[in-house]
């Protein structure tokens, strides 16, 4: 058995791989401490996959904290998991965006699932999970709703800003005014679909494209997407935030 | 370094604050550069270098300047060393490349503008560099915009003198630069008090093409596999060219030279020969700003090559023509070479991606790193030709924007270690 860990900027996700399937996952913070995030996600993951420590061969960690966790056999970053991972779940897969808390990465894929290039977001937050989670806030609607309310909306509200802090004084103005918190929703997905995809652009989009990362949960943003960039995504069997833990589990097995 | 404290002090040095950046500077030197293996030998000069570096070659300036030599203060490749050492002057280059006197800056300056000039007048106004203050006068010149305008300002602290830099190269831009050259010769000879001779310009331009060429066979070893000396060594040597006495200089780099070769018939290498080969490309790296490296030489790989102004564009061929006796063929000479450095501020610029592509094969290169600092326009811009011509060549590109802070570092780490994977 192999095991990957993704310890992300804000989410720890590990997957156990029992004779080339997932046999187990979990997904917790990493707010607290990025080392014992690792070991707590891998412990869980181990739990649900109903074995043993001992019976994992290899472990390779990925994400921003790779290197802290003390027990990987490897560490890879997560634009070769997202690629990996992917890949493995449809051969077909030429792109993937993965936005998570703090970066957006675009990832394109040779036909044997290699990365051959990508791009990601400078060091600004604009276009993250992070950014998201800053806007839900400010407006007072809960993270996991956002995607199903703001297809409610019919009429998006245009923002401007692409930066976090003025996105919120502008999404505050807006409130003040009046403006529809769906509208509101709709407006910041519009936005973060408006920058990730033009990086997708810039990098040459090529099908089939999956969406990962955290962010990919929100229909919202989805949708958001496949308006932008006038494509569909393809559909991904497992939950979207764990694709880079499994990617990383499948180079285990590999290494 | 206590024995400097004093020598601080009469220069007009903010001695708290120049006290917390050399231990900074200390503590990154060692974290940077002592935990390398394989060192050679020969670097134990530029380690010493570096420990001096604001003391016992600031007392050799200040010793110079009791003699009444002058100290010119200079940011850019264009300003010709040779005019300033013909008047008996020392040059030193004082590009910024440190975080810690931004924030100095940045109380004048706007924030969005490039981290080296922001260090630079940083250094200044915060009375931390004693190279600034070592210095009677700057040699400015026209290069970039924030350059241009931020000199203006600094010249109500220091005079600094300008010196127009063309933006083309055809017939009469080169006459444009030669007449700016003669009327720096002017400026160095009234300043200094003496008249340039072709016997003492003469000697100065052999003096500057043997640290040419010692740096360029620095380089040239630096194409074998297995590597002699690291990306980080290499860089640190070219960036103490700016500073360190010329003479003194070209024969440690030699003596380096000579050992290193030794080293490529022995088949010594600092890194595994499968270790990935990165060139960079692009904007200047001032000391201390390592970064960039550091990351790569980290993540498994090497740097064989700068194409930056801290790298091939400081010692680029050809060296100046030595046949001209005269003054006027000796100004001719220099304008002819200075003039042939192939920097982003002027267009067309296509010998640069001419060479960026021949780098690539010569120091047998896996993949080019183009490195920009945050706000310099006119590289940030350039990439996309070189993109388009490394695409064409099938080179790998990666780009990098950034500045000095490290909160950056996570995610230029995942940028290059991917990089890798890629190129692997
Ligand atoms: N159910 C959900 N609905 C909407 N958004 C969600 C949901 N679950 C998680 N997210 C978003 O996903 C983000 C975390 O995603 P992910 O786990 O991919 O990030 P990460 O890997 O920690 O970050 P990075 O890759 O940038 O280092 C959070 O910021 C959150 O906004
Ligand atoms: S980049 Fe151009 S302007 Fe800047 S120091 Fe180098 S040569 Fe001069
Ligand atoms: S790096 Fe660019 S912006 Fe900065 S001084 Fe040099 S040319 Fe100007
Ligand atoms: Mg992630």
């Amino acid at each position: 058995m192999f095991a990957g860990i993704d310890v992300g900027s804000l989410v720890t996700k590990a997957v156990v791989l029992r004779d080339g399937k997932v046999a187990g996952y979990s997904i917790i913070s990493s707010r607290t401490n990025p080392r014992k995030a690792g070991e707590q996600a891998l412990e869980k993951a181990i739990t649900n996959a109903n074995c043993k420590r001992e019976d994992i061969k290899c472990i390779v960690a990925t994400g921003y904290g790779r290197s802290s966790f003390s027990f990987a056999d490897k560490t890879v970053t997560e634009l070769t998991c997202h690629a990996t991972g992917a890949h493995y779940l449809n051969t077909e897969i030429r792109t993937v965006i993965d936005i998570g808390g703090q970066d957006s990465k675009v990832i394109k894929l040779d036909e044997s699932g290699k990365m051959s290039d990508f791009a990601m977001n400078d060091k600004c937050a604009a276009g993250t999970g992070r950014f998201l989670e800053v806007m839900a806030q400010a407006l007072e609607v809960g993270l996991d709703s956002m995607g199903e309310f703001s297809l409610k909306s019919d009429k998006p509200c245009s923002l401007s800003s692409i930066c976090t802090v003025f996105a919120e004084t502008e999404v505050i103005s807006l409130i003040a005014s009046g403006a529809k918190k769906k509208d509101i929703v709709a407006g910041l997905h519009m936005s973060i679909a408006r920058r990730v995809g033009s990086m997708a652009k810039g990098l040459g989009l090529q099908k089939e494209i999956a969406f990962t990362g955290g962010v990919a949960k929100n229909s919202g943003v989805r949708s958001a997407f496949e308006e932008f960039l006038s494509v569909k995504f393809a559909p991904i069997s497992e939950d979207p935030q764990i694709i880079g833990a499994l990617g990383a589990a499948l180079v285990a097995s590999k290494f | 370094m206590a024995e400097y404290t004093k020598m601080w002090e009469d220069i007009g040095l903010d001695l708290k604050r120049h006290d917390t950046l050399l231990e900074a500077l200390g503590k990154i030197y060692g974290d940077v550069y002592m935990t390398q293996t394989n060192r050679p030998k020969g670097m134990e000069y530029f380690d010493f270098v570096v420990s001096e570096v604001h003391g016992l070659r600031i007392k050799e300036l200040m010793e110079h300047k009791e003699k009444g030599g002058k100290v010119v203060g200079t940011f850019c490749v264009y300003v010709p060393d040779e005019i300033i050492t013909a008047a008996g002057g020392i040059s030193v280059g004082l590009c910024g490349g440190a975080q810690f006197s931004i924030p100095d800056a940045e109380t004048i300056l706007p924030t969005n503008l490039c981290p080296l000039i922001k260090s630079a007048v940083g250094f200044k106004l915060g009375k931390i560099c004693p190279y600034f203050e070592a210095a009677d006068f700057l040699a400015g010149e026209t290069t970039c915009d924030g350059k241009k305008k931020a000199w203006e300002i600094l010249d109500n602290y220091i005079p600094t003198y300008i010196m127009e830099v063309p933006q083309k190269k055809d017939a009469i831009d080169r006459e444009l630069y030669l007449k700016e050259i003669k009327a720096f010769k002017e400026k160095m000879e009234k300043e200094a008090g003496v008249t340039i001779t072709p016997e003492v310009l003469g000697e100065k331009i052999k003096l500057m093409n043997a640290r040419r060429k010692a740096l360029e066979r620095l380089y040239e070893l630096r194409k074998s596999s297995p590597l002699p000396i690291s990306g980080k060594d290499a860089c640190l040597i070219s960036q103490i060219a700016f500073y360190d006495d010329p003479v003194r200089f070209t024969s440690k780099v030699n003596e380096l030279c000579d050992e290193l070769e030794k080293r490529v018939k022995n088949g010594k290498g600092v890194i595994e020969p499968t270790a990935p080969r990165i060139l960079v490309s692009g904007c200047p790296m001032a000391v201390p700003n390592w970064k960039l490296h550091h990351i790569v030489e980290t993540s498994g790989a090497t740097i064989v090559c700068e194409e930056t102004c801290t790298g091939t564009r400081y010692f680029d061929t050809p060296v100046v023509d030595e046949t001209p006796t005269d003054i006027d063929g000796q100004l001719k000479a220099i304008a002819d070479r200075y003039l042939n450095i192939k920097c982003s501020c002027f267009t067309p610029n296509d010998d640069r991606i001419d060479q960026i592509i021949q780098f690539a094969k010569d120091y047998h290169a896996d993949g080019v790193i183009y490195y920009t600092l945050q706000f310099c326009l006119t590289y940030n811009v350039e990439y996309e030709k070189v993109k388009r011509a490394l695409d064409k060549e099938g080179i790998p590109l990666l780009k990098i924007e950034t500045d000095y802070s490290e909160e950056d570092t996570g995610q230029l780490k995942t940028r290059i270690e991917g990089f890798l994977e890629r190129i692997s």
